[in-house]
């Protein structure tokens, strides 16, 4: 356990401090220097969230009642789908991205981060960028590539905007102090790698050099599958292994099995995109190859929520009253199921049904949403306190955000999974008309529309508790905000 | 780990591995297939003077696919038809064969989709292939199809005021949608082409690799 000692981050030993007079003071100085920068990401990846609520919510109004808003050709459903989309994987979470692990890698590699200037012009580019593509979707030059329907005239600026940040977090990384690379670095490191080689691969040979025939449709879900697994996933996997540690104040569980779950998700996760593929018209090994891949995927799962839950065992009062921990946790869990949901939809049997049907999209939520999303709420809400020296204004906003958006979540990965399954029932028995098969999914949409309702409130409460804490006026410091007294401190 | 030069390697090589496993295989195995005749010589070389599958479509058609792309029906309508035995694509008359990747050689932009709220389009030129029909369902979807979740792309048709004589081109509206007394209902060019677009999608031929077989 020795090494698993010194491979933690310095432990705290409150919310707001770390044991060691001197580790503190360097982390401010980190802090102030990464501020500005993180701030800029956060603020635009909130706008982005605002704006992918909204183009969500029309299409999924759209989705049961498609004479909603049915008159303007730039508002139908598949421009506002895939204009949502792309608002919120490239608005919302690359923007939270590149504020939490960047902010994040600064602190471990404890050092000053320098060119501040370079990451405003690089995200600016990026916000830019993000605009033109989405208006440009929506009024019609989209490409109808998934996860890449962006037109291919803002390729170039996303591309230039993100080398320079991606060479930003490098180059942190490159003049780190102190001897240790902690296990959240390794994820960021390697996600700075793969997804600008991911996005440029299947930029040439989808839309500028376009493959023949259906090779590019494995070049896409090779792209769009590792964009979750190996860009996002790491992303949030590094956030919570350097947050739930941080915040319990006691090392990983086990040096160990992280080493384990980190080399098998870069070796399994990136063959399985092809599952999207099952009974398409691509060679059959290539699919089976993608199925092995994708139960792979079991081990590093596995045992990534046993050293959480492990490290987490012992401390669920303190989960439970941390904003980030709450946050975090209720992520971690979702990674553990809807990976293992997402290993047994690749398996054939199962995929026969859920092919093609809206519990895939449901999936897509659980991954991206209850997951992803929910650790990037949770790191920004340890991130703020720490780089404004000021402590959240509302609790209940908190408490707000986190029972909407767990509500909500949950009764759009419920109602889309009940229902696609119907809906892929339906589908295989030829006795079954079609378009009863669509009938049968309306009560189904409808409760997503009823869920986007719950995510919208809990963003709002988010944003409204982001925008208040960043007046000026707001100078509260009596203590962390906590979403529970502490038992002892009543007594 | 502070092996960095391990860690950098590690990163490296697990992507190159699968790009090379996937994608490069996959290039390499069917990335240059060509046009083929319905069955082969004895020799396996296409018959000369028979026609070469899959056709190229043309003109007309192919912008039809341009408006196809620009509204996004990829996200409810797939092209692709699977094994019978697998799912019901072919009981539900989707396809007498399933697709293989020579059926998708020619197109600039293939899309497969992977999504069937509305029914699979592969071979949607063959099972129907009348104009007056594509028209009506997509000025509004609920005229050929009640219950049917597709949006009304009636901003692809003009309505305007009958002349002395109604327009020839005019698509014939049920009283319960129609626009009004004295108005009718002109298709624009893109519904043109995409209602040709939709007649060009067909997938009527064998190919050695994926005969149509007689019942």
């Amino acid at each position: 356990m020795s090494i698993a000692v010194q491979t933690a981050p310095a432990p705290s030993t409150g919310p707001y401090t770390s044991g060691d007079e001197h580790v503190r003071t360097e982390l401010s100085k980190i802090d102030r220097s990464m501020r500005g920068a993180a701030i800029f990401f956060l603020i635009s990846s909130i706008f982005w969230l605002m704006a992918g609520t909204i183009l969500a919510l029309i299409a999924a109004i759209k989705a049961h009642s498609p004479d909603f808003l049915g008159a303007y050709e730039f508002l139908t459903f598949g421009r506002v789908r895939s204009a949502h989309l792309n608002a919120m994987v490239f608005g919302w979470s690359n923007n939270a991205i590149f504020a939490v692990a960047l902010w994040i890698m600064a602190r471990l590699c404890r050092n000053e981060v320098r060119h501040n200037g370079m990451l405003y012009i690089a995200g600016s580019i990026w916000n830019i960028a993000a605009t033109i593509g989405i208006v440009g979707i929506l009024a019609g030059h989209g490409t109808s590539i998934e996860w890449l329907e962006m037109p291919k005239y803002v390729t170039p600026l996303l591309a230039l905007s993100y080398a320079l940040i991606g060479a930003w977090g490098i180059m942190a990384f490159r003049f780190r102090k102190g001897e240790h690379v902690y296990v959240s670095q390794w994820f960021f490191l390697a996600a700075l790698f793969w997804f600008p080689w991911l996005y440029t691969v299947a930029q040439i040979m989808i839309v500028f050099i376009p493959a023949r025939g259906t090779v590019q449709a494995i070049t896409n879900w090779w792209f769009a599958h590792n964009v979750l697994g190996l860009w996002f996933t790491p992303m949030a996997l590094g956030a919570a292994y350097y947050l739930i540690p941080k915040v319990l104040g006691k090392p990983i569980h086990s040096y160990y099995l992280s080493v384990l779950a980190f080399w098998s998700l870069a070796l399994f996760y990136n063959w399985a995109g092809v599952h999207h593929l099952i009974g398409g018209p691509i060679p059959v090994w290539l699919i089976s190859a993608g199925i092995v891949a994708s139960v792979m995927m079991v081990i590093p799962v596995v045992v990534t929520a046993i050293n959480h839950h492990m490290t987490v065992v012992g401390s669920f009062g303190a989960v439970w009253r941390s904003p980030t921990l709450r946050f975090v946790v209720f992520g971690a869990m979702s990674y553990t199921l809807t990976s293992l949901i997402g290993s047994a939809m690749a398996l054939r049997s199962v995929n026969e049904v859920t092919h093609f049907t809206h519990f895939t999209v449901g999936h897509a939520h659980h991954g991206v949403y209850a997951f992803f999303t929910m650790i990037m709420f949770g790191a920004i809400y340890f991130m703020m306190p720490r780089l404004l020296q000021r402590e959240w204004p509302s609790a209940t906003l908190i408490h707000l955000h986190f029972w909407f958006c767990a509500v909500g979540i949950g009764i759009m990965v419920v109602g889309l999974h009940v229902g696609g399954w119907i809906q892929g029932m339906m589908m295989n028995d030829p006795d079954i008309a079609f378009i009863d098969t669509v009938r049968a999914t309306v009560p189904w949409l409808q409760s997503r529309s009823v869920s986007g309702l719950f995510l919208t409130l809990g963003h709002i409460a988010f944003a409204i508790n982001v925008f208040w804490m960043l007046l000026p006026a707001n100078r509260k410091v009596e203590g962390p905000t906590l979403l529970e007294r502490r038992k002892e401190a009543e007594a | 780990m502070n092996n960095l030069p391990l860690l950098f390697l590690g990163i490296f090589f697990t992507l190159a591995f699968s790009w090379t496993g996937l994608i490069l295989t996959s290039q390499i195995q069917f990335g240059k297939l060509v046009q083929t005749t319905e069955v082969l010589d004895e020799e396996g070389n296409p018959i000369e003077g028979d026609p070469l599958y899959p056709e190229q479509i043309v003109g007309l058609a192919q912008q039809g696919k341009q408006v196809y792309l620009d509204l996004g029906c990829i996200y409810c309508h797939s092209q692709q038809v699977r094994r019978p035995g697998f799912g019901a694509d072919t009981e539900r008359g989707w396809g007498e064969r399933q697709s293989v990747p020579r059926d998708y050689i020619l197109q600039d932009r293939v899309v497969l989709g992977t999504m069937r709220t509305g029914p699979d389009l592969m071979t949607i030129g063959d099972r129907n292939p009348s104009d007056d029909w594509h028209h009506q369902h997509f000025y509004n979807p609920q005229i050929t199809s009640p219950g049917s979740t597709m949006p009304p792309y009636a901003f692809l048709y003009r309505v305007q005021e009958v002349g002395v004589e109604p327009h020839p081109r005019a698509v014939q509206i049920p009283e319960a949608f129609h626009p009004g007394e004295g108005l009718e209902v002109i298709p624009t060019r893109r519904a043109d082409a995409l209602v040709a677009y939709m007649k060009s999608l067909r997938m009527g031929y064998s190919l050695p690799e994926a005969p149509i077989i007689e019942q």
